[in-house]
């Protein structure tokens, strides 16, 4: 945590003249995914520097995100045929993050402009990229997506989640669900004044699967006959073991 | 305790995986059926990956047997020669079936085919198991006799050629017909998650006339292998195999069965048949209530398995 902080200072030394400054730090490191994984809480917190008094009277905010590993996502429509409900139409969205979470100060539209937030990609509606799928209902697929996903609690959006202690210190909880997917997740902290991004902080968090997850995750995509015959074994021995103990305590 | 499984890529509570497996075993116990028909569906309810859950409950259907099969093989109660035709049959319904789920799990209509399937065979052995339990029930309560059962012809299976004689059912007929048994539950076991029983106990008595002793533990014999071979093909097509699921599946669910085992005995076999038939139809019902009533989401995100 000290280096840090110490990071910040001398990339605070370096860069040119900036009047205000984001520095930041998160409650973890890593998260590992472990047996008894039922989510998680990320604390984020920072502090803003400045080196002269704050320019203009627009108030300062805070836009949190965290963003999981992006996947291309398979979005499907169900339709009524012969009476029953099938999936008919399909779109494919070519990358939708797995996770994605923007805690912020005050509404989004106050603390981010339209231009601001195409440029740095903040909004949920940002963040999917469905290009070239063809489809003029494409954003009804978009929709359904960040529907869906946001009741899972895979997508949130905190508007008023980031609280300022004083003047210049800030801090925020993200919640991470159990169901979470590997890989790097990208926290961003951005500084906002009148809607115009000032300042920018980035970090990733690994996330993996240790322990025996790690090893029964790489043994079924790795040796996946070896983990097929290796289930039936494990399956039958204790099923077999259960009975025997049950006849057991039977007598 | 909430319990992360590896290849579902889901959290869910240990007590209620080792529950549903003591319930769904308790019913299978009293019952004498495998169970499956019942569990897949219920792990659809509670959110797993259909795919992991038709793979990992093939998986925990071979444990599950195989202790019953022991059981038999002791009292000498299974044919090996028919179980071994079923089982050739079997093993390629079984290969074609994993071939047609990954295929359609490809295009988005595995959910759809496997509840499909599940209202069709539900509702149609349901159907015929009620009825017949309710004639049943009816008729020990009239005087003794009073409708005389109706002798079974098996003319035209009679008439097939590859004749071959099966010494422990007492049978010499031709090999087609329990090939041809073997290769569709196979399939049903690759894509339902099944282990094919409640389609083999029925087709072994009705169709290919196997005295009633022998059958229960012959369809055991196959079912082990057949749902064996479909788990190992689900395992290195799609990898959708859990292996913490089904075990802790398994534990509840053989715990459950001595449980419904013991309380079998108790009630008397039209009474269990019923019984049996009616939360056959209930769950054929629910699947299908669901496919016909407009869905409160109409938008699905696909599955693609559970490995990227």
């Amino acid at each position: 945590m000290r280096g840090l902080w110490l990071c910040a200072l001398a990339l605070l030394l370096a860069a040119p003249v900036q009047a205000e400054r984001v520095v930041a730090g998160l409650s973890q490191e890593a998260i590992a995914i472990t047996t008894n994984f039922a989510g998680s809480e990320i604390l984020i917190y920072g502090a803003v520097q400045r080196a002269a008094p704050p320019p203009g009277a627009e108030p300062l905010e805070v836009i949190v995100t965290v963003q999981g590993p992006s996947q291309p996502v398979t979005v499907r429509r169900k339709e009524r045929r012969f009476g029953i409900w099938v999936n008919t139409d399909a779109s494919q969205i070519d990358e939708a993050p797995s996770f994605y979470a923007v805690s912020t100060t005050a509404p989004l539209p106050q603390a981010l402009s339209q231009t601001e937030d195409l440029r740095h990609r903040v909004t949920l509606d940002q963040a999917i990229r469905a290009v070239g799928t063809g489809r003029a209902d494409q954003p009804l697929f978009n929709a359904a997506l960040i529907r869906i996903r946001s009741d899972d609690g895979a997508y949130q959006l905190n508007e008023g989640a980031v609280r300022f202690r004083e003047q210049t210190l800030f801090d925020t909880a993200v919640r991470l669900p159990a169901n979470l997917t590997e890989g790097d997740y990208l926290t961003r902290i951005i500084l906002t004044r009148g809607g115009v991004v000032v300042d920018l902080h980035e970090q990733v968090i690994p996330v993996r699967k240790v322990g025996l997850e790690r090893w029964i995750y790489n043994l079924a995509h790795e040796r996946p006959l070896i983990y097929g015959i290796l289930s039936l074994v494990i399956a039958i021995a204790a099923g077999w073991m259960a009975s025997a103990a049950f006849r057991y305590i039977r007598g | 305790m909430q319990i992360y499984l590896p290849i579902a890529e889901v959290s869910v509570n240990a007590f209620l995986l080792l529950g549903l497996g003591g319930i769904v075993g308790v019913l299978s116990g009293m019952f004498g059926v495998g169970g499956g028909f019942l569990m897949t569906p219920l792990l659809f309810f509670i959110g797993i990956p259909p795919a992991v859950a038709v793979a990992t409950e093939a998986n925990q259907i071979v444990a599950s047997s195989f202790s019953g099969v022991l059981a038999h093989l002791k009292r000498k109660t299974v044919d090996l020669r028919m179980g071994t035709v079923l089982l050739i049959g079997g093993l390629v319904g079984a290969a074609v079936g994993v071939q047609i789920f990954a295929a359609l799990t490809a295009i988005g209509q595995v959910d759809l085919l496997v509840k499909l399937c599940y209202v069709v065979f539900l509702g149609i052995i349901g159907g015929l198991m009620f009825f017949e339990s309710l004639r049943a029930i009816r008729r020990a309560r009239r005087p003794a006799g009073s409708v005389p059962l109706p002798r079974r012809h098996r003319g035209w299976i009679h008439a097939l050629p590859f004749k071959m004689r099966f010494r422990t059912s007492g049978l010499y007929i031709s090999v087609i017909p329990p090939l041809v048994v073997g290769v569709f539950v196979g399939v049903l076991a690759a894509i339902m998650g099944v282990g094919g029983g409640f389609i083999m106990v029925p087709a072994m008595i009705y169709l290919l006339g196997m005295p009633t002793k022998v059958v229960v533990g012959t369809s055991l014999f196959q079912i082990i292998f057949v749902t064996g071979f479909a788990t190992l093909m689900h395992a290195t097509t799609n990898y959708t195999v859990d292996m913490v699921l089904a075990v802790l599946l398994l534990v509840g669910g053989v715990i459950g069965a001595q449980i419904g085992a013991a309380i079998g005995v108790k009630l008397k076999a039209e009474q269990l048949r019923i019984l049996l038939s009616i939360m056959v139809l209930l769950v054929c019902g629910k699947l299908a209530f669901d496919l016909l009533v407009t869905p409160d989401e109409l938008y699905v995100i696909g599955f693609d398995g559970a490995g990227h």
